[in-house]
């Protein structure tokens, strides 16, 4: 097809320029105005400009006044790393065992955690918030890590389950053939190899933690283990007269600026991490 | 706590094998194969199964009771009257037609953006790289950061969209309310849809496509005729995951309108009676119809999947 590539290619160019153009602003709008109504000062955050007429850092002096945030931001870093290492981990056991060996039960674990991964969350909430309350896990650390650790298992063992079957399975035989156990292929030669795939996992699943809303906020009472996004929904403003609309897009372009360096870093593994799981080649 | 256990066990397995088992090594292969398997995936299957299993019990325990914290001491079992009571009630109906309204408008919304999206992704000529980048930022942004930009837009006064059209309080109202609540749910999900699709346009032979081309179809034909049949299973892979995340939705109504003027969804209506009312045995009924529902829709795509079903294809060993 000569015709397609032929010459129009510099009119073909500037049709693509455009589409792309379309596409980041219709991705960066709500990113950019949140962004600009963080910078604006009291006294012109409500007069509806996208671009701020005054630029003011007083909102971020704001909120890191207050332990409200800072405490908030302190959980929310905290129990999304520990619930992502935690899940990372269990993940890589079971998706190594699903994709190279051969035991009895291993279709019924794929099935459950595919269970979970369309199970609505809302109906675990019932039950977990009266247990946690009796187990005193509500409103603590473990009581948020212990749900993210389970609905993002399913999203670690289809990632990983999915990284693995791509990984040279000669190698281990051979690893074995040298006389190393089934353990000692596993963490000699497809780790390292598997390596890429964990990391990619990981930052999905980080993403998902630092993400949640529904959990955070039905099982947590106070700032000792509150998340930025629910705090955030109970940000208030210092005074009942002041709009806390600055306070929140403050500390929602704090929360933001994690997952916009994992986009920039990472895109690649990003997109293979997502894509992977959803069809087989 | 028996996470500690397992997970301990499960290296200490390794080691073990060599020495004494030598021998029986080549007959044994098999089963400690299993065993190993077995370790491995302890830790993950007991989490998951403590964690979903108990608790899904205990909610249908806690549906048949009547159990309001607010009166402890009027527990007391009532069988199925809190199912009567919540599927006579209003509420629960509305809830579950916004929910359901949402959920079709906002997937077959994103189904055609997606589609458009992932086809710019695959195809461009230029910027390939920044068009991916960009998209991953919906995607990756935390919900209600999103939501919170999308009710400052629309907040009279405040917002920039609000100013546009005339500073009238859209989110006051049921319908324009629920048009917002569609459109933040659309921004922040299309980018999804879109990478599942662009997976499924990775697979469609390009030699497939120029032979069309030659043989004279258009441009639209190659598309339903070639692009859509090969990539049916993407397209109901996608279809499932955003259909049952969509019916969950949750953070962006809480954010633009809590649920207030009818706009509640299902899983909003649960937390209302469950956090804010106090009210176990309500909330409970509602999670477990809920449930009921998300396995009925799962169920239905399953049968249209097949085997193209994921998990279904056994992965071991080649």
């Amino acid at each position: 097809m000569a015709g397609i590539g032929g010459a129009d290619t510099t009119g073909k160019k500037w049709g693509w320029g455009v589409l792309n153009a379309v596409v980041v602003i219709y991705a960066l709008f709500p990113v950019l105005w949140i962004l600009s109504l963080s910078f604006k000062s009291s006294k012109t955050l409500a007069d509806g400009n996208f671009i701020p007429r005054e630029w003011s850092l007083e909102n971020y002096q704001n909120i890191f006044s207050t332990s409200e945030f800072t405490r908030a931001l302190i959980n929310s870093i905290g129990i999304a790393i520990i619930a992502t290492a935690i899940a990372v981990v269990f993940g890589t056991m079971a998706a190594y065992a699903i994709a190279r060996l051969d035991f009895p039960g291993k279709n019924l674990l794929v099935g459950v955690s595919l269970l979970i991964a369309m199970f609505p969350q809302v109906s675990l909430v019932s039950p977990l918030f009266e247990i946690e309350r009796s187990m005193g896990l509500f409103d603590t650390w473990p009581g948020l890590i212990l749900p993210y650790i389970t609905f993002a298992l399913p999203l670690a063992i289809y990632t990983l389950s999915a990284f693995f079957r791509e990984i040279p399975w000669e190698l281990e035989k051979a690893a074995k053939m040298d006389g190393a156990t089934p353990g000692q292929a596993f963490r000699r030669v497809i780790a390292p190899l598997a390596a890429p795939g964990v990391f990619t996992t990981a930052i999905l699943v980080f993403i998902f933690c630092w993400n949640d809303f529904l959990f955070a906020i039905s099982l947590t009472s106070t700032e000792s283990s509150r998340t930025v996004p629910v705090a955030l929904s109970f940000f208030t403003g210092s005074s009942q007269f002041e709009d806390p609309a600055g306070s929140i897009a403050a500390a929602a372009v704090v929360i933001t600026i994690p997952i916009i360096l994992f986009v920039l870093f990472f895109q690649r593994r990003i997109v293979a991490g997502l894509t992977s799981g959803a069809v087989k080649g | 706590m028996s996470h500690a256990v397992t997970e301990d066990a499960a290296p200490s397995a390794a080691p073990e094998p060599v020495a004494p088992k030598k021998k029986a090594a080549l007959s044994e292969g098999k089963k400690a194969e299993r065993r190993l398997g077995w370790l491995l995936c302890a830790p993950a299957a007991i989490t998951m199964i403590a964690v979903t299993g108990w608790p899904i019990l205990y909610s249908l325990l806690l549906s048949m009771q009547r159990f309001d914290l607010k009166f402890p001491n009027r527990t007391e079992w009532i069988w199925f009257d809190n199912y009567v009571t919540v599927l006579s009630s209003p509420y629960w109906w509305n809830a579950v037609w916004v929910t359901v309204l949402l959920t079709v408008v906002t997937v077959a919304v994103e189904l055609v953006l997606g589609m458009s999206l992932a086809l710019i992704m695959h195809r461009a000529l230029v910027g390939r790289g920044i068009v991916r980048t960009t998209t991953l930022i919906p995607y990756g942004i935390v919900t209600v950061v999103a939501a919170f930009s999308w009710r400052f837009a629309w907040t009279p006064d405040t917002g920039y969209l609000a100013k546009a059209l005339g500073n009238d309080p859209v989110l006051t109202e049921k319908i324009p309310a629920l048009l917002v609540v569609g459109l933040a749910e659309i921004w922040k999900t299309t980018p999804f849809m879109a990478l599942l699709l662009m997976a499924g346009l990775a697979l469609v032979p390009d030699d497939l496509l120029k032979a069309a081309a030659m043989d004279g179809a258009s441009g639209w034909q190659r598309f339903i005729r070639i692009t859509v049949p090969i990539m049916k299973p993407a397209i109901l892979v996608a279809l499932l995951f955003r259909t049952l995340d969509a019916f969950r939705i949750f953070d962006n109504l809480f954010v633009l309108t809590a649920g207030s003027q009818g706009t509640s969804s299902v899983s909003m209506l649960t937390y209302n009676n469950l956090i804010k009312g106090l009210n176990l045995g309500i909330g409970s009924t509602m999670s477990v119809l809920i449930f009921i529902m998300v396995a009925i829709i799962a169920f239905v795509f399953i049968k249209l999947f097949g085997t193209a079903a994921p998990g279904s294809d056994d992965g071991g060993k080649r």
